[in-house]
């Protein structure tokens, strides 16, 4: 009975800093670059482009430009991503040719993102000839890199609206669009609004496939529009740690992170705020 | 007698498997007709094909034919749609839409084509009206239908379907999800709803089909044994399959 209750303690406590571990470990990392960043996140930090003197350097260049290029992969995305989880939810499901689109999808989200950078390299720059490193080419590869996601979550928001509310609005005479307009689509908004903006906040992050469509790790202005070429918050984040004085690694590289966590925090809260518009528009 | 469906060696085959086997019938307007057996026997798969809804089960296969009103239903001319909006039907459970109460009851109209919103106020109170549900919901129209109770959203489904204005309602077990006093009441409305509707009710409650019901149909294990006028069924019945039935003995 003893050994018992000694063996369930340990094995207790074994969980319990398993737990802890990886809390521990982020928060510290956490508590860090933020320490670090404290004396550097200032208006002038978020409103300058790079510079040689750490005092002058700031983020906004590759700011705006990974803020443009996120906005044009949700926009080039969220149709593609949802139109595909329709066609394969509604009309195409059951079929063997779906089944097997199914599993290439669930395959292509595990794919290496820089398998994606050559892929984009390769279609959009060689073989359609627009121009290396612009907003546009990079807004594309990242919307081929997290179709799948958007497409994967988009179905399981599809499929979880309930079989009887097809059947009531078929069986009140609607076409199958009126039904998936009206009744399937709405149900499932909130649903595919989360997985989207959890896809956008995975691009947000992303720099392999950048680099490889050659965006900038620097660049001292910002976009104008979306053939301008552009560089990204975490590339600029990347050059900053290569450089040769210190507050550039230990200064401007933390400030850079936090403001590319503060986006992609705020990205998930308009997620949540979002979802739970559209759960009381629904009157569940 | 006015037959408004006349239903002639129909079949109904899910994959190899058998539904219902060369049915014939026919089904009498403004009248209320009840159809029973046990579960798996082909009762539910008889109403669905009444308004084609059987269509949406992958790899199903329809033999015979039904006319309504003197038409094939299964004829290339005719809209499953259209069809759709004359035969309403109501499911086993409430399944109203995550909308408000006015939202589905003028969720048929609507998409049907009816925009002017003065019409559509008048079908909605005309429909929940008839429903038996207008006096219980008329304040809090803009409310969620998810808000009322189990019997309040079944009789907000029949009000759905009535707002589409049908000729025939179909009724998959309308009261096996809800509790006795809510039935009675769901009971009540389909006897009141024959003058203007041709009632068909599939139900596992033998005393519900004698209450309620003109004419009874059983089935057993996908073929029809036995139908016609509800007395008779339930007190000389012909087949000895169905007096066991009706009495306890099977089923």
């Amino acid at each position: 009975m003893k050994t018992e209750n000694i063996s369930d303690w340990l094995f207790m406590m074994l969980t319990f800093l398993a737990t802890v571990f990886g809390i521990v470990l982020l928060s510290a990392l956490l508590v860090m670059t933020f320490y670090e960043a404290a004396g550097w996140l200032d208006i002038q930090f978020l409103t300058s482009p790079p510079s040689r003197f750490p005092e002058k350097a700031g983020i906004y260049p590759p700011l705006l430009g990974s803020i443009m290029m996120i906005a044009l992969v949700g926009i080039f995305s969220v149709p593609v991503g949802v139109g595909a989880a329709i066609f394969l939810e509604e009309y195409g499901s059951g079929k063997k040719i779906t089944k097997i689109i199914e599993i290439n999808i669930s395959n292509l989200a595990a794919v290496p993102s820089i398998v994606y950078g050559i892929l984009g390299l390769g279609l959009f720059v060689s073989t359609m000839h627009l121009k290396p490193g612009i907003v546009l080419v990079g807004s594309l590869t990242l919307t081929l890199l997290i179709l799948p996601i958007v497409i994967v979550a988009s179905q399981e928001a599809i499929r979880s609206v309930p079989g009887g509310l097809r059947e009531a609005s078929i069986g009140l005479g609607a076409t199958k669009w009126q039904t998936i307009r009206n009744v399937v689509l709405p149900s499932s908004i909130p649903g595919i609004l989360t997985g989207v903006i959890l896809a956008l906040s995975r691009a947000i992050g992303e720099t392999a496939p950048l680099i490889m469509i050659g965006a900038a790790t620097t660049i001292f202005t910002a976009p104008k529009d979306i053939f301008s070429p552009f560089s990204a918050l975490p590339m600029q984040i990347f050059m900053w740690t290569d450089m040769p004085k210190e507050e550039f690694l230990y200064g401007l590289a933390p400030a850079g992170i936090v403001v590319l966590l503060a986006i992609m925090l705020s990205m998930n809260a308009i997620a949540i705020v979002l979802r739970n518009h559209y759960r009381k528009k629904l009157r569940w | 007698m006015d037959a408004i469906f006349d239903v002639r060696n129909l079949s109904v085959y899910y994959g190899d498997k058998i539904g219902i086997k060369d049915v014939s019938l026919q089904i009498y307007r403004n009248k209320v007709t009840a159809v029973i057996g046990p579960s798996g026997c082909g009762k539910s798969t008889f109403l669905r094909t009444l308004n084609r809804l059987v269509e949406l089960v992958e790899g199903v296969r329809i033999e015979g034919r039904v006319l309504f009103d003197g038409k094939n239903i299964f004829d290339r001319d005719v809209d499953p749609v259209e069809l759709r909006r004359r035969v309403g039907m109501v499911f086993q459970h409430p399944n109203p839409f995550p909308k408000s109460i006015f939202e589905n009851v003028a969720y048929g109209p609507k998409i049907h084509g009816i925009k002017d919103r003065e019409k559509l106020q008048e079908i909605v109170e005309d429909s929940l009206k008839k429903a038996a549900l207008w006096d219980e919901v008329k304040d809090r129209l803009s409310e969620s239908a998810l808000g009322l109770s189990g019997g309040q959203q079944q009789r907000l489904c029949i009000a759905r379907a009535i707002a589409t204005n049908p000729e025939v309602i179909l009724f998959d077990e309308p009261t096996s999800a809800l509790d006795p006093i809510a039935s009675s009441k769901i009971e009540e409305l389909m006897i009141e709803l024959k003058k203007r509707y041709t009632v068909i009710v599939v139900t596992h409650n033998i005393q519900q089909a004698a209450r309620i019901s003109d004419y009874t149909a059983f089935f057993w294990m996908g073929e029809l044994v036995e139908y016609d006028r509800t007395e008779k069924i339930f007190e000389y019945p012909e087949n000895e399959l169905t007096e066991r039935y009706i009495t306890g003995r099977v089923g």
